[in-house]
């Protein structure tokens, strides 16, 4: 995992409530066993015309140029502001892969998904919570700005707007650690070796069912 | 101090280690693998050298891809026509060989949906933790076990680590008291349970479903419950264990042996919340008070009751919620104000991990019994949760009865919920279908959902639109509940 580190990027502006992980990328696109390549289909019913298939060359298909992505104020956005319950569905990794391969380092929304909050975490995209009526505020500012930016300083909690306000947000410290630096969180448990054998052997003891295999 | 929630016994029972800064590591039981969320957390391991911590604590099978006709599936993996499904099915294949993981394959009699698999093998038991890479892990919790969704890093972690990093969540519990009228069934009580708390009211908590009216559901319903507690957006559903629970568990093939079985049992029995523990929050709905369920929306939280209408956007109090709505009436092509009852369907699918077990289907012939499908419906079919669902359902002549009233009987797996394979709604297309899920294109590019009972879905199809299954001749839907 790439370290985060503070940045400035454009913002894109996805005006709509409990965006699921089906939105953010379509099921047929799952069928790969790779991690990557995921980005050209990142919301892919919403994005083009047609309906996508996998391996499909996405540079000859329609594209909805009503949605926001395809507006050209908004290419290269590396911040998604959403909405309230971002993410929720189904457990499906291949939607951050989907965010990430796309090029967004953030998404700032109201609330988000459990599942899915874990999971855009472990692959380095940061998710920022901010008040609904601080959500609102960021809707008018960017829609009225043209080349909108926000910079984004995970280290001090921070999102600044062009204008210099500054809205803090909270953040885990392990997951806060694990992003600034970029760290594997199987090498961290790893660490915790002797803990987890210690502790296997003792539940094994005390409820040896739970091991038990068919004979 | 006060007493335990199931969910916090559950959590200390499984507690390696408790990090300073609020992470802790939770020792996992049993994980459940299936081809789509698997084949990375794989290549990872590979990639950083490692091996699978505990293999006698993974089971899987593949469900998402495979075919579901009975011509293809005689054919093996190489009845799996789309090039992209087969490679995803044999990499899972590949893996559990490769690392010797314990795997019922594709024509496998005890192949299915893992959710089905799990507890029907008693691989899934309770003061068990549970994951698997599949939010409707939550159904596991039916039995007491702790069971989350994890994403494909998690999958990995859990291979590598026998652990999962978590965070402890915070306890609600949900309610259901009193008597459930006859046609209702576990699917309405949880539909009407995401209708009341919306699908971000489980963000964050833990759900304990309780109360007379859950107490009297049988496992295969208390699963039914469960599996939807992550469209109330709560990672984890769980029920207190009891007689129903232990009854179940006797005699299958992962359960304790009769040595362990009375120490299992004791240890059991403990899974229950204490009187005076405290929850976070906790809702209250009056079983008397929920109707045969049936969603309009493309969220699970846009549901009604089946004598209801579908709702009129401007009538919602704030303004997200208006234009969500104004969205999925569009999408689902519905007017506001539309009877329920209107709303005429192509298409009835009955099956997923959430209304596939025997019981399901129970339900479903007794509506079909002696009926046809109504000649407007180009397509209805019934999909067991597993091999061995299938084979009792044959054995108790259901699937005559589906046959007979013009029912597809297809192979198991998942199937048309999210149309990963080649079953699938076209553009347009209304579904009563008993899955989980009515997302935008869920169940195919443009295809429109209604989540239904698997009771209702039978009725939906031989009447071509939506009915109450109350109003049914008695001997059909309104008796389904006592199988």
């Amino acid at each position: 995992m790439k370290k985060f580190e503070r940045f400035e990027g454009v913002v894109a502006p996805l005006d709509r409530a409990n965006v699921d992980t089906d939105l953010i990328i379509p099921k047929q696109f799952l069928k790969s066993i790779k991690r990557t390549g995921f980005g050209v289909n990142l919301f892919d019913e919403l994005r083009y015309l047609d309906e996508g298939q996998p391996g499909q060359d996405c540079s000859q298909r329609p594209l909805n140029n009503e949605f926001v992505l395809n507006q050209p104020r908004y290419q290269g956005a590396q911040v998604l502001l959403a909405r309230r319950n971002f993410g929720c569905g189904s457990s499906r990794e291949h939607a951050p892969w989907a965010l990430e391969d796309f090029g967004f380092k953030v998404v700032i929304a109201p609330s988000f998904a459990d599942i899915f909050y874990n999971n855009a975490f472990k692959n380095g995209i940061l998710l920022v919570t901010l008040a609904e009526e601080e959500v609102d505020r960021l809707f008018a500012e960017v829609e009225a700005n043209e080349g909108y930016q926000l910079d984004v300083d995970l280290e001090h909690q921070r999102v600044i707007t062009p204008s210099g306000e500054i809205l803090e947000f909270d953040v885990d410290e392990f997951r806060k650690h694990c992003l600034l630096n970029g760290l594997d969180d199987i090498g961290i448990t790893l660490q915790d070796e002797e803990a987890i054998r210690s502790f296997e052997a003792k539940h094994r003891q005390q409820r040896p069912w739970l091991f038990r295999q068919p004979a | 101090m006060s007493g335990q929630t199931l969910y916090d016994k559950l959590w200390n029972q499984h507690l390696v280690k408790q990090r300073d800064d609020g992470t802790a590591l939770i020792y996992i039981d049993r994980q459940l693998l299936h081809e789509v969320t698997s084949p990375q957390a794989f290549e990872g391991l590979r990639l950083a050298n490692r091996k699978p911590w505990r293999l006698d604590a993974n089971l899987a099978t593949p469900d998402h891809n495979v075919p579901t006709t009975v011509k293809e599936r005689a054919e093996g993996n190489s009845g799996i026509k789309d090039p992209v499904s087969l490679i995803q099915v044999q990499t899972l294949d590949d893996n559990c060989l490769e690392y010797g993981i314990e795997e019922f394959k594709i024509n496998d009699p005890r192949q299915g949906i893992v959710h089905v698999v799990g507890p029907e093998q008693g691989a899934t038991l309770p003061g068990m933790t549970v994951v698997c890479g599949d939010s409707h892990t939550a159904t596991h919790g039916a039995f007491g076990a702790l069971a989350h969704g994890i994403g494909t890093s998690e999958v990995e972690h859990v291979l590598a680590t026998q652990c999962l990093l978590a965070q402890k969540m915070k306890n609600m519990q949900v309610r259901v008291e009193g008597e459930l009228g006859l046609g209702v069934t576990a699917k309405d009580v949880v539909l009407a349970i995401i209708g009341k708390i919306g699908t971000a009211g489980g963000t964050g908590y833990a759900i304990e479903f309780a109360g007379s009216a859950i107490e009297s559901l049988s496992m295969e319903g208390r699963m039914t419950v469960c599996n939807m507690a992550i469209e109330a957006g709560a990672r984890v559903g769980l029920i207190a264990v009891d007689d129903t629970t232990i009854n179940y568990l006797g005699e299958r093939p992962f359960a304790p042996t009769a040595q362990q079985w009375e120490a299992a049992v004791a240890d059991w029995r403990q899974l229950v919340s204490d009187a005076d523990a405290h929850f976070d929050k906790v809702v209250t709905l009056k079983a008397e008070e929920i109707e045969p369920q049936v969603s309009w929306g493309t969220s699970p939280e846009m549901v009604t009751g089946i004598s209801g209408q579908v709702p009129d956007p401007k009538a919602a109090l704030d303004e997200t919620v208006q234009r969500s709505h104004a969205r999925a009436l569009e999408y689902m092509g519905l007017q506001a104000n539309q009877k329920i009852t209107d709303i005429r369907l192509d298409k009835v699918f009955i099956g997923s991990c959430t209304n596939s077990r025997i019981e399901d289907l129970r339900e479903a012939a007794k509506v079909a019994k002696g009926n046809k499908v109504a000649d407007s419906i180009k397509l209805a079919m019934v999909v067991p949760g597993s091999g061995l669902v299938k084979r009792q359902a044959e054995a108790e002549g259901l699937d005559k009865i589906f046959i007979e009233a013009g029912f597809e009987w297809r192979e198991p797996g998942c199937s048309m919920c999210l149309a990963m394979n080649a079953d699938k709604l076209g553009a347009g297309e209304h579904c009563a279908s008993t899955s989980n899920r009515n997302f935008e294109g869920r169940q195919g590019y443009g295809g429109r959902t209604h989540l239904v009972s698997p009771a209702m879905a039978a009725a939906a199809a031989i009447a071509g639109h939506f009915v109450d299954v109350r109003t049914l001749p008695a001997n059909d839907a309104t008796h389904a509940q006592e199988a």
